[in-house]
């Protein structure tokens, strides 16, 4: 029983993580109709510039929770600034191409991207230095959910609420759906949609930021290479609960880390990531909308 | 000549402010290198001002660039009908054209003997990779069909050789169109569920279907040997004759020339048929290709099944010419540069992908100090042609027909 | 096929009829798009189709064409050879095999192919060379390659694009590629031609002769059914109209019959047309 609590909630980490990075793919897909391939990338640049930041001021002889602060202020800051870029580079210029040209475009981002930290860094996995502590009060609970654990899933729901709030209840929330529903109407009823496309890719780059600091610390090491998997894996949860709809992406990510979680721990480790390709191959196929996405009809 | 083709004082400011954006954007990447074990930091400022100098100096080319085009498109508008683009008179041009067919002819077929067994052997990747882009070019170039996981069939092809003459001494020319046929299958088997699905889900489903097939070569021992590959798989026979290395790499070499040949005269009879019309149409639109009578799926199929037909040949010959196979040589890159060579020479156009495939492959090779950034070069290929000049470096030429004279000799044919 | 033939040939044995269709219905999740459709389409008419902006009229092409595949009622099709079939839930080109050719509302060519090879697509599935055709280029596929150009041309010439032969179909002016999706049509073959609003976005020259083309198409024994908001265009050319409103056939019947019907005039001019007059 406790191997299964374990399992369980070491499934529910992966599923917050997933959901993290999910919702940069579904929120873009949402509003602009693109697979941002190259979001993975952003999230595994968040976390190497959090173990730039984190080294460099652990260094200096900074206090600990300042470095965690900035560390993730950092991460937070420079993935937008990636993810913002990246849109208005590679994505921008193709806004009426034919629809395969910008996907195309984000696979050449992506490569770029693994490319440029590759040759600016290392090959070589890092050690990623751990930014959540081990709180005194888990002790007793520590043999079924660690402290990380825990923080990652607070995180995550919390993250989950705000945006929920904001695309509810803001100005730009409520530009943002607008924008989604139809951009031509939007521009004309006065949205800034360049605007709102760009907000859009800075949040769920923020979001794929936290979600690599996180699970870098979790893990305790990072590569150039750990943004290609991550991404992958996130865009079936995000197609699994439905692209496009945000609570399908915690509903896809929920039961990817799960079965996940479960698989590798009654089944075999060997072919964990066969089986979530299979997955995404299986539900592209079989319900390409998602669990919570509606089939759209195309009009002729 | 107004204010189109000099570069304004505001462009400057901008650039300016572009750099400073660069600059921020790579600073702890490119800048700082810590090594978290010995704690230890490497300031790196020469790459900051690199990078700002760069990003200047791009952005400005990049806005001449634009002006241009934007200029230069609207010039056409006024004189379209009259002027060939200048690559378009080369290829169609039989006077530039037939001379300059016999020089590369006669370079190719000599190559071997000119060059070294280092330089024939790197010629024959090439080569191979122009087969790969062709037989790819068929998918994603004519028929519009983003497949990322092309290299599936190419492994398909190599493993096919390799157990088929590791286990049962199989010969390279029993092989090769059994390898060939298995990855035909293979493409319908995939083809049939995943080729109603829309342009950007077949990416990923093919994407997936890839790494699955990579992942199991990786992780099924007992069938694949892992990991660690399969190794001393026998090089191309010729009449069972023993041949030195330099003769076998030669004789590869000849082999590769063929293969090339007949696929360019395949593909070009396909693209100029009434299947390749279907398959153009269908890039074009698919709805109203539907409602013009063509079959979707049988059609798509037919494409899909030829491209990996082609991976499946070269894979073959792939694993005959280096002996040795293993899981690491049918990576999702290994997709990505084959879909690079097609995009850089231009979708749908065959001259475009051979010579992009030269480019791609050899200057790596030659440059060597360039090869480190092959990666990141290919990836900026892929944006910077989808963002300027999404056609390629030959964009796709339609057949034209001169009719008059058709007509009457058609009708003369019909009444005999 | 037999069946359907003795059902039908009892209840009705007539000749004249093309198209036959039986209570349609078309429901997009909640929204009923189709309501129950009744229609019969005689041989060799050129026969309208009108109603406000939003009334169901392409769904309901769309439902004929097999685009969509339609909730509920029967599609029968009378074919040249005196066999009845059913067209539900067969695929677009089946559809277009069995003698039905459209065009589109917002205009949908093959941009970047030319216009001759905008129409030989259309030839696509009266003929039959495959792959290993394509490859040695028989006799009988080069027969058939020109047989095909041959055909396109004189179509070309019929709807009076044979100047745009090598033309990319994108660098036509706008009325030229609406004579080009017809000469497309045309090049299927079919029994029915349906027109999805043709005249829209042309000048009156250019409506005129579109007007001429249709007359002339007709003439060739296609039968025809338009959907058009060129209410001028409509009555001079229609021999019958169907009236839509919001999924319902409303009225039916010669042109002159239906430009007084009170039904169609208030779906046109709305509810308070009655409190006016």
């Amino acid at each position: 029983m406790d191997y299964f609590i374990e399992l369980f909630l070491s499934g529910l980490t992966r599923s917050s993580i997933y959901a993290l990075i999910a919702l940069g793919y579904t929120m873009v897909y949402g509003i602009i109709g693109l697979i941002n391939f190259a979001h993975g990338e952003i999230y595994m640049i968040g976390a190497f510039t959090a173990l730039i930041v984190s080294t460099v001021l652990a260094i200096y002889g900074f206090p600990f929770f300042a470095i965690v602060a900035l560390t993730v202020l950092a991460a937070i800051i420079w993935s937008s600034a990636y993810g913002y870029t990246v849109e208005k580079i590679a994505y921008k210029p193709l806004r009426n191409a034919p629809r395969l040209s910008p996907l195309i475009s984000a696979i050449g981002m992506s490569i770029f991207l693994q490319n440029y930290v590759l040759l600016a860094q290392t090959s070589d996995f890092l050690p990623f230095p751990a930014l959540i502590p081990e709180f005194q009060f888990m002790e007793p609970y520590a043999h079924i959910i660690g402290s990380s654990d825990l923080v990652i899933l607070l995180t995550t729901i919390t993250v989950m609420v705000l945006l929920t709030l904001l695309i509810k209840y803001t100005k730009t929330g409520q530009a943002m759906r607008a924008t989604s529903q139809d951009k031509k109407m939007a521009m004309l009823v006065g949205i800034n949609v360049d605007k709102i496309i760009g907000i859009t890719f800075i949040i769920g780059s923020a979001l794929a930021a936290i979600g690599g600091v996180l699970i870098a610390s979790h893990i305790g090491q990072i590569n150039f290479y750990i943004g290609f998997i991550a991404g992958i894996k996130a865009f079936t949860a995000a197609v699994l609960g439905g692209i496009g709809s945000i609570p399908g992406a915690f509903l896809g990510s929920l039961i990817l880390g799960l079965t996940e979680s479960f698989a590798t721990g009654y089944v075999s480790s060997d072919y964990e990531d066969v089986f979530a390709f299979s997955l995404l191959v299986l539900i592209l196929i079989f319900r390409p909308a998602g669990l919570l996405g509606k089939s759209s009809i195309e009009k002729v | 000549m107004s204010d189109t083709q000099v570069i304004l004082y505001r462009d400057v400011k901008k650039g300016l402010l572009v750099a400073l954006w660069f600059m921020f954007l790579t600073f702890p990447i490119m800048v700082i290198k810590v090594n978290p074990i010995d704690k230890i930091i490497i300031w790196r400022w020469q790459n900051m001002f690199l990078v700002g100098g760069a990003s200047f100096f791009l952005y400005l080319f990049s806005q001449i660039f634009l002006r241009k085009r934007k200029t230069s498109s609207q010039g056409d508008q006024a004189a379209k009908p009259s002027r060939l683009p200048f690559q378009q008179a080369l290829i169609t041009e039989s006077k530039f054209f037939i001379p300059a067919l016999c020089l590369f002819g006669l370079f190719w077929l000599s190559f071997p003997w000119l060059f070294s067994t280092y330089q024939t052997n790197i010629m024959i990747t090439a080569l191979m990779y122009v087969v790969l882009g062709l037989g790819l070019n068929i998918v994603v170039g004519v028929a519009g069909l983003l497949d990322l996981g092309y290299v599936a069939f190419y492994a398909v092809g190599a493993y096919s050789y390799a157990l088929l003459n590791t286990h049962f001494g199989l010969g390279f020319w029993t092989v090769l169109p059994i390898g060939a046929l298995l990855a035909m299958l293979f493409g319908i088997l995939l083809g049939f569920p995943v080729l109603r699905l829309r342009g950007d889900y077949l990416a990923i489903v093919t994407l997936g279907f890839g790494e699955i097939i990579r992942l199991i070569l990786e992780n099924w021992n007992e069938f694949s040997q892992g990991p660690s590959g399969i190794s001393n798989i026998a090089r191309p026979g010729f009449f069972g004759i023993d041949m030195s290395l330099d003769a076998a790499i030669s004789y590869t070499y000849y082999l590769m020339i063929c293969l090339v040949l007949a696929t360019i005269f395949i593909v070009n009879r396909l693209q100029n048929s009434r299947i390749g019309r279907a398959w153009f149409a269908l890039r074009e639109d698919e709805i109203a290709c539907q409602a013009m009578g063509i079959d979707k799926t049988k059609t798509k199929l037919t494409a899909f099944a030829l491209g990996a037909t082609w991976a499946g040949m070269v894979g073959v010959i792939f694993a005959a010419k280096t002996t040795f196979v293993n899981p690491a040589s049918f990576t999702f890159l290994e997709s990505a540069i084959i879909l690079c060579i097609v995009v850089l020479g231009g979708m749908g156009s065959i001259v475009g992908v051979i010579l992009g495939a030269l480019i791609l492959i050899l200057l790596p090779e030659y440059l060597r100090a360039f090869s480190d950034y092959r990666m990141l070069v290919f990836g900026a290929v892929l944006v910077t042609m989808m963002v300027f000049r999404p056609q390629g470096i030959i964009s796709n030429i339609r057949r034209t027909y001169a009719i008059d004279e058709d007509l009457g000799q058609n009708t003369v044919r019909q009444k005999e | 096929m037999k069946i359907w033939a003795k059902t039908l040939s009892g209840k009705k044995s007539n000749m004249e009829l093309l198209l036959e269709i039986n209570s349609l219905t078309m429901d997009f999740g909640g929204i009923r798009a189709l309501d129950h459709l009744d229609m019969q389409i005689a041989k060799g008419k050129i026969v309208a189709l009108i109603g406000p902006n939003g009334a169901g009229k392409t769904t309901f092409f769309n439902c004929l064409t097999g685009i969509y595949t339609p909730s509920g009622g029967e599609l029968i099709l009378h074919t040249r050879d005196q066999v009845v079939q059913k067209l539900n839930g067969l695929k677009p080109n089946q559809v277009t095999k069995r003698g039905l050719a459209r065009t589109f509302q917002n205009i949908r060519l093959f941009p970047s192919m030319t216009v001759l090879e905008n129409v030989m697509i259309g030839h696509h599935c009266r003929t039959k060379a495959g792959v290993l055709g394509a490859v040695f280029r028989g006799k009988k596929t080069r027969y058939e390659e020109a047989r095909i150009i041959n055909q396109s041309y004189e179509i070309l010439e019929n709807v009076g694009l044979s100047s745009f032969v090598n033309e990319f179909a994108k660098n036509l002016p706008y009325g030229a590629q609406r004579r080009l999706e017809i000469a497309r049509a045309l090049a299927t073959d079919p029994q029915l031609l349906l027109l999805d609003e043709p005249a829209a976005g042309m000048n009156p020259q250019e409506t005129d002769e579109l007007n001429e083309l249709i007359l002339k198409i007709r003439d060739q024994g296609l039968s025809i059914m338009l959907i058009e908001h060129d209410m001028r265009l409509v009555m001079s050319l229609s021999e019958y109209i169907f009236v839509m409103d919001y999924g319902k056939k409303i009225a039916e019947g010669a042109p002159e019959k239906i430009q007084n019907n009170p039904a169609v005039i208030k779906a046109y001019l709305g509810e308070d047309i009655e409190d006016v007059t």
